[in-house]
């Protein structure tokens, strides 16, 4: 499909949010839209499949005007949106998500399941994926739902699909299926808009790139003809000169020391220190035990066997409680399920886990809890119209900010960060990167866990490479490459 | 016209209390009397009590269906013991005891054992209920209130002419208000009905206080226990059957979610008065008790709807 959005206007009250955006996709193109977060790419989106309807500007699909009213009017237009948080039904089956709200049905309405068994089995054999149409949801994996979304699309013939963080929640391996599917798809001839924020990603999979920036249209390149830094020149409006700046801290004494940590099923034998004013990287393929271990450490989930000692001295952390009182934090992978409530104000989350200091004779003081917030929104430049909005309303990388804000409140000895820039834009990513170095500086020791290399290896000392559950490989930063790091991912490098 | 709204989203539920006083006391100008207003704080204390202990539950995404059963209970207790012979000063604290610990047990089964707020209460109110027919033999004990002058005071006291049970609804309100709103359990009691998860995450110590909100909770019950019996002069064992509705009534119309995490004990303290008002008010301008089951559902219609607007 060949499509054309031009001059694009959209305004929510008096918020101009989109100014002359467009995006030109042609026939048997994978399309990546950037741009950071806020600069439009889902509200161009949403008036692409007629969820908004545009004040101004064209959509042209192969030559022809069309005017989309409804999510219906797109999708008889053969355009599929797959969104990041899929929309499919746990507790359903493959067949019956695929058909929801369009079954095929017999004379009195009863159900045509062998006919529709039929197409979807068809469909996911397309899609290499070897699964009974009858399966519920939540018995396969999140790699094979994406899949699941895909067949959907199928299923309606879309022409032009449109993919919203694809692999956020995926591992390596799936990713790499996933990709190659998107590649047969596209000779087949369907179209792709994909939507990310992983630049390594986008080079590898995208043939054009169009760049959006405070809701207007910027530029479209050819991935050949353009590079990383140009890129993200044109989605932050200035040079970003250097993505990971890096201050060198001698690491003080260990202050932390993990032994034999085990969780069966989960985690084995895992052993390592932690020094004060280190950052120490935690790498290893999605499902490889990593946030089971810091979620053991954290003491939100028990683990079987194995010590924890904290300054010297072993402890038993049982309760995120005990946790908190040793000087521990923990930025959770999920922010928006397991790190804000996002219907609360950002100063009702940011004091959640510190609300202990904000009391007087077991009093909480309003003007303690906000002088502290407002302290802290300027520390980590969290962009914010005010103190009482709720957090559901702020972009990705200001939510993630608050999350850390809600940590150092607490005046943690030992931060663990889990996927702290994951679906963040990249200003603010630099910006995370800024607190951790000034943490660092501050003699705080610090685990992160990302499954972007680049960002491993460029904020940490030493990385603690995991695989299969146990840890395969501790490297020092100075040893270690992309390549070293994921042979030991992946089994090898012995 | 944000400010507005935001004013009508704070105080939409004093507006409708305040149109059904005017109507009622167009009707009627008698309502407006000190006597029947006094009279309306005494009728609303017993559902008024039960209304702010749910209100912690609720706030938590929980509900306690087994208040009236508690109520009922204790009640019933409270009379065995007085017409035994013991005191009434120490038959009123045990038990008000005892309403904090059948609380305690359907807290724990709830927080510990992970078992749903509805269907642990829902068994509790069924099983309490049974307790109390069991000791009661299901015949009323009588005559409680006529050698206990400290029961008696809690319907027939009052304190510079304010009777006992209003003190009792102001002084609970003041100090649940000032136990939701400004000390970290309150705080913890929010943000486990806004995301519990985050909440335990967030070092919060969920399990305690989601056990907390339903000792409170039935303690309120059989505070409001006592003061029935007071009222009643007699326990019976049919007693608080059904209140747990009113209770739950006071608190959405109040425009607390029943999916936790959002409302205030204010809201509450409205809800239950425009419970009364309705109650005091229709047997006032004399409508029949047909037509008052009918006004009062379409009233908590009509206060959810408006709440839900003001929400969105």
């Amino acid at each position: 499909m060949e499509l054309e959005m031009s001059g694009i206007h959209k305004s929510f009250g008096a918020v101009q949010v989109l100014k002359n955006a467009q995006i030109k996709v042609g026939k048997k193109e994978i399309h990546a839209l950037m741009g950071e977060n806020g600069a439009g790419k889902s509200t161009l989106m949403k008036i692409l499949t007629g969820v908004y309807s545009k004040d101004a500007g064209t959509i042209k699909i192969n030559g022809e005007l069309q005017e989309f009213q409804s999510i219906k009017d797109s999708e008889q237009k053969k355009i599929a949106f797959i969104h990041q948080e899929l929309n499919l039904l746990n507790e359903m089956s493959i067949v019956d998500n695929m058909f929801l709200g369009k079954e095929m049905k017999k004379k009195f309405g009863i159900l045509h399941q062998k006919q529709m068994t039929k197409l979807v089995k068809e469909k996911l054999q397309l899609l290499g994926l070897d699964v009974s149409p009858k399966t519920l949801i939540k018995n396969i994996a999140v790699g094979e739902r994406q899949l699941v979304e895909i067949a959907k699309a199928l299923l309606m013939d879309a022409e032009l699909i449109i993919m919203d963080e694809p692999t956020a929640a995926l591992t390596d391996k799936e990713i790499d299926l996933l990709f190659q599917i998107i590649r047969d798809l596209r000779d087949k001839g369907v179209s792709f808009i994909y939507i990310s924020h992983r630049m390594e990603e986008i080079f590898e999979l995208c043939d054009e790139i169009t760049v959006m920036r405070d809701g207007s249209f910027i530029s479209q390149k050819s991935t050949k003809d353009t590079s990383f830094n140009e890129i993200v020149k044109m989605m932050v409006g200035y040079d970003l000169d250097d993505r990971f700046p890096r201050v060198e801290v001698d690491p003080g004494e260990t202050i932390m020391s993990v032994r034999g940590l085990t969780k069966e099923g989960k985690f084995e034998d895992i052993h390592f220190d932690l020094k004060k004013g280190e950052v120490l990287g935690f790498s290893g393929l999605m499902g490889s035990g990593r946030t089971d271990v810091m979620h053991a450490i954290f003491g939100s989930v028990p683990f079987d066997s194995g010590t924890i000692s904290v300054d010297g001295k072993e402890v038993k952390i049982d309760s995120p409680i005990k946790a908190k009182n040793l000087g521990i934090g923990l930025i959770t992978e999920d922010r928006k399920h397991e790190g804000l409530i996002l219907d609360f104000s950002v100063a009702d989350n940011m004091v959640l886990p510190s609300i202990k200091n904000f009391t007087h004779k077991k009093l909480v003081q309003p003007k303690k809890i906000a002088s502290s917030v407002a302290e802290y929104i300027q520390k980590l430049n969290v962009r914010t119209p005010n103190q009482t909005i709720e957090t559901k309303k702020l972009s990705g990388g200001n939510q993630q900010k608050i999350v850390i804000a809600k940590w150092l409140l607490t005046n943690p000895k030992i931060l663990i960060l889990d996927e702290p820039t994951r679906g963040v834009d990249v200003g603010a990513k630099k910006e995370i990167y800024g607190i951790i170095n000034r943490l660092k500086e501050a003699g705080v020791a610090i685990i992160v866990v990302s499954s972007e290399l680049p960002e491993v290896l460029g904020i940490c000392d030493r990385i603690v490479v995991m695989h299969e559950k146990r840890i395969k490989k501790i490297i020092p930063r100075e040893e270690a490459t992309q390549e070293i790091v994921m042979e030991y991912a992946t089994g090898g490098g012995e | 016209m944000k400010k507005i709204g935001s004013l009508y989203d704070k105080y939409g539920t004093i507006v409708v209390l305040l149109v059904l006083v005017l109507i009622v006391t167009s009707i009627n100008p008698k309502f407006m009397t000190m006597y029947n207003i006094l009279n309306v704080f005494r009728q609303v204390s017993i559902n008024g009590l039960i209304a702010f202990g749910m209100t912690f539950v609720i706030l938590t995404a929980g509900i306690d269906l087994s208040v009236g059963a508690i109520l009922g209970l204790t009640g019933m207790i409270l009379g065995l013991m007085i017409t035994s012979g013991t005191p009434d000063f120490i038959a009123i604290v045990a038990v008000l005891l005892m309403g904090a610990l059948l609380g305690l047990f359907n807290g724990v089964l709830i927080s510990k054992i992970k078992l749903q707020a509805f269907i642990v209460t829902l068994a509790t109110m069924t099983a309490f209920r049974g307790i109390t027919m069991i000791i009661s033999d299901g015949i009323p004990a009588m005559n409680v209130t006529s050698n206990a002058p400290i029961l008696d005071f809690f319907s027939q006291g009052s304190v510079l002419g304010i009777p006992f049970p209003m003190i009792l609804f102001i002084a609970s309100f003041l100090i649940l208000l000032v136990l939701l709103q400004n000390t970290s359990f309150g705080r913890g009691v929010y943000a486990i009905g806004g995301n519990e998860e985050v909440a335990r995450l967030s070092s919060i110590p969920t399990d305690r206080i989601k056990t907390m909100v339903y000792v409170i909770s039935g303690f309120m019950s059989s505070l409001a226990g006592v003061i029935l019996t007071s009222r009643l002069s007699s326990s019976q064992p049919t007693a608080g059957m059904t209140f747990e509705l009113d209770a739950i009534a006071a608190v959405v119309i109040g425009g607390t979610s029943l999916l936790g995490g959002r409302g205030r004990l204010f809201g509450t303290f409205i809800g239950v008065l425009i419970i009364g008002v309705l109650n005091n008010g229709l047997n006032i301008i004399g409508v029949s008790a047909f037509y008052q089951q009918f006004i009062k559902g379409v009233v908590i219609l009509l206060a959810v709807i408006l709440d839900r607007k003001n929400s969105q």
